[in-house]
């Protein structure tokens, strides 16, 4: 039992309880469609880019931080990626491409953030229309076709052991989050930073660096799922996942973050975005309108928000 | 005063801490204007002076926060220029802050290990690490265990300055053991009187061993009992200096004030009228657990006690700040539920002991704080209005700011509080609840605040006062009444008081 308490204590145990709650729900309301393994193997996959953009999410809003580029920079890398195919470069050179240009977008944030002591929401805000605009100046306002040279396998059913190889990257990409967040240095400087910035200042973090770091990451991570989306788009699509960002600020929320810095885990995020994909595919198999799953949505958000808020009074 | 040591003397003897002409400017603002001062190896060196004299920029120096425009800094006879307090902490300079720099959401064990961790690769040693924070904590609470896992938020004021004595302990193990200055900046401010023993034996292990501490206190009794030597700093300038034991207190004093303060409390003549204020058999959800008394126009009540006994609870709940439980509160004739909101229109004001977290909004000016619960007759926010009221306040309480306009972060601690005082004025209550007003201010603010309080009370306003400073509380009450564990005792005329006899109240012997 005594070994059970930190376990008990985890933040994200509130929202795991509701995923396996609503789970269970829509599993006894479509026993036949929803509860089959084929779909979870399909949510798995839909979830995929949300959940590996919600890794970097986590780590910013950790720090105090928020970052809005995220929709923006993943249909920018779609773009970049379909580009430079186009232009008969390899898929590793289009693909690194595609990474590299959403790092650099997430470096010139955190630099902005850090060095001008310029407000988060409003440096991402800015990147998040300066990179829309370039996805579509680069496209020339149109979708770019182009041969996916292999890259729609990444999410494609059936090639890799129980899931596809795209959803074993968001994984890995989960558990290495997770794991720094809690034993590296600079996950414990992002909660510090997060928390109060002026005393992590004095014991002596290099909070500027921090801060460009976990931007740069976050834009790293909004890059490679961007990979994934063009994975099931297989084109670049400069108008692709407007709003994807706060869908992501949504999951991370869900899973126990706070706003205002100091808390989240990488966990918490991750159970977020697939309670939000499991609401969202149930609905559907139970056959209810569109309008309702975006009112049930929003309501989630705030309900999960306002359970945190009462579980920290009560303490 | 100070003779700079000339070639003969080596390295070995010279002292540990040497500054010499010391000089930072803040745009027109001199914060430092040349500091000397000398401290050796396994001193314990007392700086005092008002706040304002340059005390917490003389501390950013030190531990590399800010570099000094001009004159020199030497420890152990080499130039002292920390490239950040990163690399200060790994010199062997380890701090502990006044205003608590510890991070909220963190577990204790993150907080005292926080810039230190050790390290593999990025990756904290988990083994490591629990030894460093268990054995740091272990000297700074003593047998009162504190469990390293539990968040900071949720630790009182006390524990939270040990949490920080004991980041400061821990920053010599990760310099390798040579812990050779320790700066305590007002480190007794919220502690009970049995942590401050520990941390008083604490201070002389570490002197015995060499380490050479820089003692920043506004409670003279403490430098006295803990330091041997004292240098005073008065607007950014050093004033004097000398040996505790040579000089008496009032000397120091004056230095600090650069004046006699004379009666340190003044008593006009008070008559008490009715009761505005009274309690009976009040409890709360968890604090106080029954209080019962009686305030009157034109007195100060006075309360006593530990830290942690309650008096800030009590105070919560009159103001309607924490649930009432049990018993009954009748301010005037009034009775029935308590909000601040309510208080304020019945003409009750609480000034909160955590000026920076509840009682001002430091990042507004001092005309903004002072119309925060009453706009003016009109009940419209006019900004040339609340421009005026400041003024008149800051001509008649003395407040040291550039104008109503100044933010008042920028105050120092003691003008903060005078626009915390004010904000009550300007909103002409009749009951005023202070808590700890004095707490960590300069001496000279601290005698005015004494002489706005005793006039305040002469005008006919009734105060409840609560104060850790014996000395104050039987200069400034009429009566006195002391509270152990939740309870509230009966209150005494503050002329049969003596600090012995409350203390031994508060104690329970």
């Amino acid at each position: 039992m005594k070994r059970l308490r930190p376990l008990l204590r985890q933040p994200w145990l509130g929202p795991l309880a509701a995923l396996a709650v609503t789970y269970a729900i829509f599993a006894a309301l479509a026993p036949d469609t929803f509860a089959r393994a084929s779909n979870a193997v399909t949510m798995a996959r839909q979830t995929t880019v949300v959940a590996i953009a919600a890794v970097g999410m986590t780590l910013v809003i950790v720090s105090g931080g928020i970052d809005l580029s995220v929709g923006s920079a993943v249909a920018f890398t779609t773009v970049v990626i379909a580009a430079m195919l186009k232009a008969g470069f390899g898929p590793w050179v289009a693909v690194l491409a595609g990474v590299a240009a959403a790092t650099g977008s997430g470096v010139a944030c955190g630099a902005l953030v850090a060095r001008l002591r310029m407000a988060p929401f409003i440096v991402t805000l800015g990147a998040m229309s300066i990179l829309r605009g370039a996805a579509k100046g680069l496209a020339n306002e149109q979708k770019i076709d182009c041969d996916p040279r292999g890259l729609d396998a990444l999410l494609a059913p059936g090639s890799w052991p129980l899931v596809p190889p795209g959803v074993w990257v968001a994984v890995l990409v989960g558990v290495i989050g997770a794991l720094a967040l809690r034993y590296t240095r600079f996950g414990r400087h992002l909660y510090a930073v997060g928390s109060n910035e002026a005393t992590a200042l004095v014991c002596g973090v290099d909070v500027p660096r921090v801060k460009i770091a976990v931007y740069a990451l976050a834009g790293a991570l909004a890059g490679l799922a961007g990979i994934m989306e063009f994975s099931t788009l297989t084109v670049g699509d400069p108008t692709d996942s407007v709003g994807l960002e706060l869908e992501v600020i949504a999951a991370v929320v869900i899973g126990g973050a706070s706003l205002s810095g100091g808390e989240g885990t990488v966990v918490g995020s991750l159970i977020g975005a697939m309670l939000m994909a499991v609401i969202r595919t149930g609905f559907t198999f139970v056959g209810v309108h569109n309008w309702v799953q975006e009112i049930a949505t929003g309501g989630i958000i705030v309900v999960a928000v306002a359970l945190d808020r009462l579980r920290h009074r009560s303490r | 005063m100070l003779t700079i040591r000339g070639p003969v003397s080596g390295p070995a003897s010279s002292p540990r801490v040497a500054l010499r002409d010391l000089r930072k400017s803040f745009g027109s603002t001199r914060a430092l204007d040349g500091v000397e001062l000398e401290a050796r190896a396994g001193e314990v060196h007392a700086v005092l002076g008002e706040n304002g004299a340059g005390k917490s920029t003389l501390m950013k120096v030190l531990a590399g926060v800010v570099a000094p425009d001009a004159g020199s800094v030497t420890v152990d006879g080499a130039p002292w220029t920390p490239r950040g307090p990163a690399d200060a902490r790994a010199r062997g300079l380890a701090m502990v802050h006044q205003e608590l720099a510890l991070c909220p959401h963190l577990d204790v064990a993150a907080n005292v290990a926080l810039g230190i961790e050790p390290a593999r690769l990025g990756v904290v040693r988990g083994r490591d690490l629990e030894r460093l924070v268990v054995d740091a904590l272990g000297r700074a609470f003593g047998d009162r265990a504190v469990d390293p896992g539990v968040r900071v938020s949720e630790l009182s004021v006390a524990d939270r300055q040990l949490v920080e004595v004991a980041r400061a302990l821990a920053t010599a193990r990760a310099a390798g053991g040579a812990l050779r200055v320790l700066v305590l900046d007002e480190p007794t401010s919220s502690l009970g009187a049995a942590d401050v023993e520990r941390l008083f034996a604490l201070v002389r292990d570490l002197a015995a061993a060499g380490t050479t501490i820089l003692y920043v206190s506004h409670f003279l009794e403490e430098v006295a009992r803990i330091a041997g030597r004292f240098t005073v700093l008065r607007d950014g300038r050093t004033v004097g200096a000398g040996e505790v034991g040579a000089t008496s207190m009032d000397a120091i004093v004056r230095m600090m004030a650069g004046r006699d303060l004379g009666e340190a409390f003044p008593r006009s003549a008070r008559t008490p009228g009715e009761v505005i204020l009274s309690a009976r058999e009040l409890g709360g959800a968890h604090l106080p657990l029954e209080a019962t008394f009686e305030l009157r126009r034109g007195e100060v009540l006075g309360i006593a006690g530990l830290v942690g006994a309650g008096r800030t609870e009590l105070l919560r709940a009159i103001f309607g700040l924490d649930p009432v439980r049990r018993g009954e509160i009748r301010v005037g004739v009034a009775l029935g539920p308590a909000s601040p909101a309510r208080r304020l229109a019945q003409g009750v004001g609480f000034a909160s002991e955590d000026r920076k977290g509840e009682g001002l909004a430091t990042s507004l000016s001092v005309a903004d704080n002072l119309v925060l619960s009453h706009l003016g007759p009109s009940g419209f926010g006019m900004p040339r209005r609340a421009r005026e009221a400041a003024a008149r306040f800051i001509a008649q309480l003395g407040i040291k700011c550039a104008g109503p306009d100044q933010r008042v972060v920028e105050l120092s601690g003691g003008n903060q509080q005078k626009v915390q005082i004010a904000r009550l004025l300007h909103h002409d209550v009749d009951v005023l609840l202070l808590d700890e007003p004095t707490r960590g201010i300069d001496v000279a603010s601290k005698a005015q605040i004494a002489e706005l309080v005793d006039r305040l009370a002469a005008r006919g306003k009734a105060v409840l006062l609560v104060s850790s400073w014996l000395p104050e509380l039987l200069g400034m009450a009429d009566r006195i009444a002391v509270m152990r564990r939740g309870r509230l005792g009966p209150a005494r005329p503050a002329d049969r008081c003596d600090e012995a006899s409350l203390l031994r109240e508060a104690v329970g012997v």
